[in-house]
């Protein structure tokens, strides 16, 4: 029970981590972000070749993966969504413009690293047996202290968005936009810098894990599916549902596996999902009227 | 005089430079996945066709009936989808193409089948669905050794030399996958191993195994078989039940690259089987050739080309044979049911041949004869463990 519990839970921290970028950029923008999972991909590789291949201190590379990410997203909101929110009102415009990203950076990805698994080494090597101790847990240290890293990022990620200037101005403008901008938030600015900030966060969330999973350029699409329904559970667009969310699905996850097999775990999920969602569209988090 | 000599000369410049443009080019298709978390199967394919054809191209071309030909590759990615790749092979009958090595999967082999067949095109799948290959099916010729040939003789081998008594197995819930998982398990069970584990499974697109192997390694088999595990996924596999303590043997039917082994589960892939093809221990010095150049031209190697190499070679030897077969799938069929064969320069073994098999498994010879080589991972390398063969 406890190595479930336990792989749960550090499969949640990773899945909050990967979701916290797709929901900010959706609460700030109403952008669903396809390409969320290709730019976790780019910040893997980014990390792949700092670190591993040049052997140079594993901090650089997330900070490097994630400066990279954040300067490609404002670029994508300054000259891409930007442009097209102010053209169009039709909120399916950005959606298959985000569709339209995540196929670019897809076979830019493959172009660019190639077809092969790449991994890293990892920042721990080792493995924890709870056996010395009475406890029924074998976990890899390096598991444990992405998870961590991960929970750390959050709880920064989350004081940001709660006491500076930017997360404060962010944050209104997810609540109410007209309001915000007639209290005097830049809207332009904050939407560039929110973009920057998701873009980043899927990055660093690449650079962190890739340390556990490896990454290939095909997995993009998949990242993706997996942070929505992360964000569909806990509610689009509510940060602290984007880590709910994450929790949850990590733990049902680890829970089904062991008493299920495979494809009835995720069929439970799945319909279960369905379920839930006729119920609370929302979400556990969503408020019903957005 | 010097203006008309000059003119001459000119002339019949462009004259030689417009015939030897003018070279008959022979053109084979690829419909294959070349993108997404499976593209490694497609690209190891498609850049195999590119290295020999480059090669044979650098030599003026490939002399069939006293004829140069320049081999012009055609691929096109069907990106792991059915649908997709129904279009690529109607692009191929489109432009006359009679040969299309792939697709490299069950759902996107048998959804080309009736074009394939409707067109007269010739496709070497590597996808070990049995109906592609079994009479009325005919235009299919499988490019590898299945899952199927080379379980019992490896499940035997483990049995008779490590003691091995219980297997667990694990498969992507995709139909190629659960099929070879399926196969296995009855495989295991004629040999008399105790099957521990029939039923788990995994999403394709899972990225952190722990939770998925903990009830698996929990069981402690003897053997750990990942039914047609993807190269992407099987280093994570593999270092996952490691981590939980598994100490045991792994097995996949698929070929795998073992340089990705080594970055990606590093020492934990020790003791890990997987198929092989033209390996280190069985090739000839053409062989040895043609991966210099194939890494010449792509950066590096995959072990997975040492399997894939063959599918080009069979078509073009099958041709010199018989030149009609240049324009007539039908004639190279006609030549492969006609117990064809020729020597294969790509073994050390100057008695090696390339030959058509499939009887026992397909009723009709619709494979190509390629080696069945079971090797294991040992720090950094694969090494052959014995050397068989499919009839």
């Amino acid at each position: 029970m406890e190595q479930i519990l336990l792989n749960g839970l550090i499969t949640g921290a990773q899945y909050a981590l990967i979701a916290l970028g797709l929901t900010l950029i959706f609460s700030l923008m109403n952008i669903l972000n396809f390409a969320h999972g290709q730019m976790y991909v780019l910040g893997a590789f980014i990390t792949y070749y700092i670190y591993g291949k040049l052997g140079m201190p594993f901090i650089v590379a997330v900070i490097a993966s994630g400066l990279t990410l954040a300067l490609i997203g404002a670029i994508f909101e300054k000259y891409l969504f930007n442009t097209v929110l102010k053209r169009s009102v039709r909120e399916e415009s950005t959606m298959l413009l985000a569709a339209g990203t995540a196929f670019f950076l897809d076979s830019l990805i493959l172009i660019i690293f190639g077809e092969k698994q790449r991994s890293v080494p990892a920042l721990v090597e080792g493995v924890f047996f709870g056996e010395d101790y009475g406890l029924d847990i074998i976990i890899p240290i390096n598991r444990i202290v992405i998870g961590i890293i991960a929970i750390v990022m959050i709880v920064a990620f989350i004081l940001f968005m709660q006491y500076s200037k930017p997360g404060r101005a962010m944050r209104a403008l997810a609540q109410d936009k007209t309001a915000a901008q007639l209290m005097g938030v830049n809207l332009d600015r904050y939407s560039l810098i929110g973009f920057a900030l998701g873009a980043m966060l899927a990055g660093v969330a690449g650079s962190l894990l890739v340390t556990i999973t490896g990454v290939n350029s095909g997995i993009g699409g998949g990242i993706s599916i997996q942070a929505f329904t992360m964000i569909m559970i806990g509610g689009a667009g509510v940060i602290s549902g984007a880590i709910l969310g994450g929790f949850i699905l990590g733990l049902v996850e680890a829970f089904g596996l062991y008493y299920l097999p495979g494809d009835i775990t995720y069929l439970t999920i799945f319909v279960g999902l369905m379920i839930f969602l006729t119920l609370r569209p929302q979400g556990l988090m969503g408020k019903p009227w957005g | 005089m010097m203006k008309k000599f000059v003119k001459t000369g000119l002339l019949i410049g462009l004259l030689s430079s417009t015939l030897s443009f003018a070279q008959d080019t022979i053109k084979i298709g690829f419909v294959g996945t070349l993108s997404g978390a499976n593209a490694a199967w497609g690209t190891s394919n498609v850049r195999s066709m590119e290295t020999s054809a480059e090669i044979y191209n650098q030599q003026g071309g490939v002399e069939i009936g006293n004829k140069k030909y320049n081999i012009e590759i055609v691929s096109f990615d069907d990106a792991y989808d059915p649908k997709i790749a129904v279009a690529g092979m109607e692009k191929m009958a489109q432009q006359g193409i009679k040969y299309v090595v792939g697709p490299n999967d069950d759902a996107q082999a048998i959804a080309v089948r009736p074009i394939a067949e409707r067109n007269h095109i010739a496709y070497f799948p590597y996808a070990f669905n049995k109906s592609l290959y079994k009479k009325p099916a005919n235009y299919a010729v499988f490019g590898m050794i299945a899952s199927y040939q080379w379980e019992p003789s490896v499940y035997k081998w483990l049995q008779d030399n490590k003691n091995v008594k219980s297997v667990s197995f694990i498969a992507a819930n995709a139909s190629d996958s659960l099929n070879q998982r399926d196969n296995g398990i009855k495989i295991a069970e004629d040999l008399g191993l105790d099957v521990l584990e029939a039923k788990a499974t995994y999403k394709a697109d899972t990225r952190d195994f722990f939770s998925v192997m903990t009830p698996i390694i929990k069981k402690k088999p003897d053997l750990l078989v990942l039914s047609g595990v993807s190269p992407a996924t099987a280093p994570l596999i593999i270092k996952t039940v490691r981590q939980l303590g598994f100490k045991g043997y792994m097995a996949a039917g698929t070929a795998l690259d073992a340089g990705i082994l080594e970055e990606g589960a590093g020492d934990a892939a020790n003791g890990f089987i997987c198929q092989g093809g033209a390996d280190d221990s069985i090739q000839s010095d053409k062989m040895r050739d043609w991966i210099s150049h194939y890494t010449k031209k792509f950066g590096e190697y995959n072990d997975e080309a040492n399997t894939k190499v063959f599918a080009l070679e069979y078509i073009l030897a099958v041709m010199k044979s018989n030149p009609k077969a240049i324009t007539s799938a039908d004639e190279f069929l006609k030549t492969v049911d006609s117990r064809w064969s020729a020597p294969n320069l790509f073994f050390k073994d100057e008695n090696a041949k390339l030959k058509f098999v499939g009887k026992t498994s397909f009723g009709q010879d619709r494979q190509l004869g390629v080696p069945l080589t079971p090797k294991i991972y040992e720090n950094g390398k694969f090494k052959t463990l014995f050397v068989g063969s499919a009839d």
